[in-house]
Order: structure tokens, then sequence, then C-alpha cells
């Protein structure tokens, strides 16, 4: 697999961050524009990793589409896959995946007034593309939401639309 | 006796450097590209003036970690700077290693020759991001006349900020030098030329930041 140092993509990802602040209103404008940029990135790699691990079926249950990203999709991005998925207790149509050490992320650093802002963004950008994209539209956003030994890790935090949980449901019935 | 420069690169690319899937980079950088055309409305000369500027502010910071990983002292003359970039920097970053050619008789400019671009892994561009300067023959254009000429059918140069990468870092260590595409195969030409020639050696000088 063709692979660029860490440093290359970070001091890449560091200036579309720095430029994006340029063209944006505060914190949920910038992550929005990044989840837009990460979209893009998502719809390609959503064909690519398709046609390579799945012979271009896709899957049509909510939980495969699932493990397909925490698994599949962050072992090609990251080389590991991520480190939870779990169902949200309160939300029937939120599901959670975790990393604890974002790439990404790694050598961002958030000035204080700004701690809302996770540029993990982007890589719900490309989650929710790639949700979006095989049949299961979500609105996805990247949380931090540290926890013992790991003050970074960030949640990608998905929120699935009625008519994906309806669908759930009738499938389910059957 | 030092290691050969290509050596020192490989070695340095498969022990100290940390590393991530090319693909996802190519991705990114399409993306924002392809982010850059929208919010100039396609006017490419700005991209590519965007893209060399982002390039630059990368090449000033990405100067001091080649230094500590390579461990490489001063470069006796500008033809052992090509070598350097070509063989160490671009391995170590991008894991390539462009061909130095077209050395000028006073060194005091080469060319960079890539057989593979990680940028341009999924690329390809529209017919409007090719056309080039009315009058042109058919071959790589003159790059200066044709973007001051006609800058609303500047072609986009694709990989500029790697031209960008190449002038911030070198500035860092001294050497003002002005790096830009002379072909690009994303363009239709034959091969992906980088031009670097040297202006200047500054003299101790802190250089304007670029926002």
């Amino acid at each position: 697999m063709d692979q660029v140092s860490l440093s290359a993509f970070a001091f890449l990802f560091s200036e579309l961050v720095q430029y994006s602040q340029k063209h944006v209103k505060g914190i949920q404008d910038l992550e929005k524009r990044l989840n837009l940029v990460g979209y893009r990135v998502g719809q390609r790699l959503l064909e690519l990793l398709v046609f390579r691990d799945r012979g271009s079926k896709r899957d049509v249950k909510l939980l495969n589409a699932l493990l397909f990203i925490n698994t599949n999709v962050w072992k090609a991005l990251f080389g590991k896959p991520a480190d939870s998925l779990e169902k949200s207790s309160e939300h029937d149509d939120e599901y959670m995946i975790s990393d604890n050490d974002l790439v990404v992320n790694r050598y961002i650093s958030i000035p204080k007034e700004m701690s809302q802002l996770n540029t993990g963004a982007f890589i719900a950008g490309i989650v929710e593309a790639m949700l979006d994209g095989s049949g299961f539209p979500a609105r996805v956003t990247a949380h931090t939401v540290p926890v013992a030994g790991f003050p970074f890790r960030t949640t990608i935090l998905i929120k699935f639309d009625a008519k994906v949980m309806d669908r759930e449901k009738r499938l389910a019935d059957k | 006796m030092a290691k050969p420069l290509k050596t020192l690169g490989e070695d340095v690319w498969r022990t100290k450097v940390e590393k991530v899937n090319g693909e996802l980079f190519a991705l990114t950088y399409g993306s924002i590209v392809t982010q850059l055309c929208r919010d100039f409305n396609n006017n490419y000369a700005k991209v590519n003036t965007q893209l060399d500027k982002m390039g630059y502010n990368m090449g000033t910071r990405l100067i001091e970690e080649f230094l500590a990983r390579s461990q490489l002292g001063r470069c006796r003359d500008f033809r052992d700077t090509a070598e350097t970039v070509a063989k160490v920097a671009f391995k170590m970053f991008l894991n390539i290693s462009p061909t130095v050619t077209n050395v000028a008789p006073d060194a005091k400019a080469f060319s960079l020759i890539f057989d593979e671009n990680p940028l341009a892994e999924f690329v390809e561009l529209p017919e409007s991001a090719r056309r080039r300067a009315v009058g042109s023959t058919a071959g790589p254009v003159e790059n200066g006349d044709a973007m001051a000429s006609a800058p609303a059918q500047a072609p986009l140069w694709f990989s500029n900020v790697l031209c960008g990468v190449v002038r911030g870092a070198l500035e860092m260590v001294q050497l003002q030098v002005d790096a830009r595409w002379v072909s690009d195969v994303l363009l239709g030409d034959e091969c992906s030329e980088m031009r670097v020639t040297l202006i200047k050696v500054l003299e101790d000088e802190v250089p304007a930041g670029e926002d």
C-alpha cells in the first residue's frame, strides 16, 4: 500500500484548518467546512473501499455498514480498527465510533478559547459521505470526550435519519 | 565517509518516519484543491498562488523536521542542494525520488522530474483547467509569460503546493529560490518537471511571514 509520512499529512491538514479559519465565523462554521472537505474524500473512499473489500456489494443492514466503517475503513485509513463502536442508550438513532488518538488531530493544538472545536470534523465528513452513499443518510459530528488515560479521545457521533431507522425496523420485523 | 544521499533518504524513510495511508493524503489534497477552485471561482491563477502560499507555510515548518531526522549539515553547493532535496527530502516525506536534471552550467538552477506524484494519484483535470494561453504552440508553455499575459486562461498547476514547499524550506536555510512547474502530466505533458532557480543567498535576514 502506498504511504506517505504522517508529517506530510499533518502539515497539509494544518494548512487546511488555517485556510478554512479565514472563511468562517465561529467554531460550528469551521467544523462544517472541514466536514465538507472530508465529505468529498469520503465519497471517493467509499467507492474505492467497497470495490476492494466488498467486491462492490454494499451493506444493506445498518450494523454491517457501521462495522464496515469501524473496522475496514479505519484500518485502511489509520492502520487499525477504531477503538470502540457503541450504541447510544438515550437515543435509538445514535451511534458512536471512538478513537483514542485520532491521527488528524495529533498535531493540532486547540487554543483554550476554542475548546469546543474538534478538527476530527474532517473525519466526520468522511464517515457521513460513506453512510450517505451507502443508503444510510446521517448527520455525523466529531466531539472530544476525554476518558481516563486518553484526554484527546474523539467520538464520532452518528445520528441516522428517521427513514433509516424505519427501514431497519421493517427489515427486523420480517 | 558520509552515506550517499540516496541511502540516507531510504534509511530515514524506513526507520525514522511514521507513515500514513497515501490514498488518504491524495484524496485530502484533491479535496483541498477542489475547495480552492470553488472559493476562487475557478480562477486557476489564484488557486495556483494559494497552493504555493500554503506550500510555503508548510515548507518553513517542515525544514526543522528534515534537519532533525536527516542530521545533514550544510550543502556544499546548489547542485548538492538539488540532490539533497530530491533524494532525502522528498523521500522522507513523500516516499518518492524525483530525478535531478538540466542543471544550469553555472549550477544556479536545476530541474526535478517526477516519475510519480502521490498528490495526483486519482486526478484527471477538466478541460478548462488544462487550457493554456491562446497562441501557444504545442508543448510546455513558458510559465512566466503564460500566467502574466492571460490570467483567465492559466492552467491549474495541480501540485503547486510542492513548489511552495521547496521555496519555503530552502528560504529557511538562507536560499531564496524560485520554484515552478514547467510541465505536468496532468496537463497532457510528457513529464512533470519542476524548475528551481537560485535567486540569491540570504544574509541572515528574518524572512517575512506569509499569511
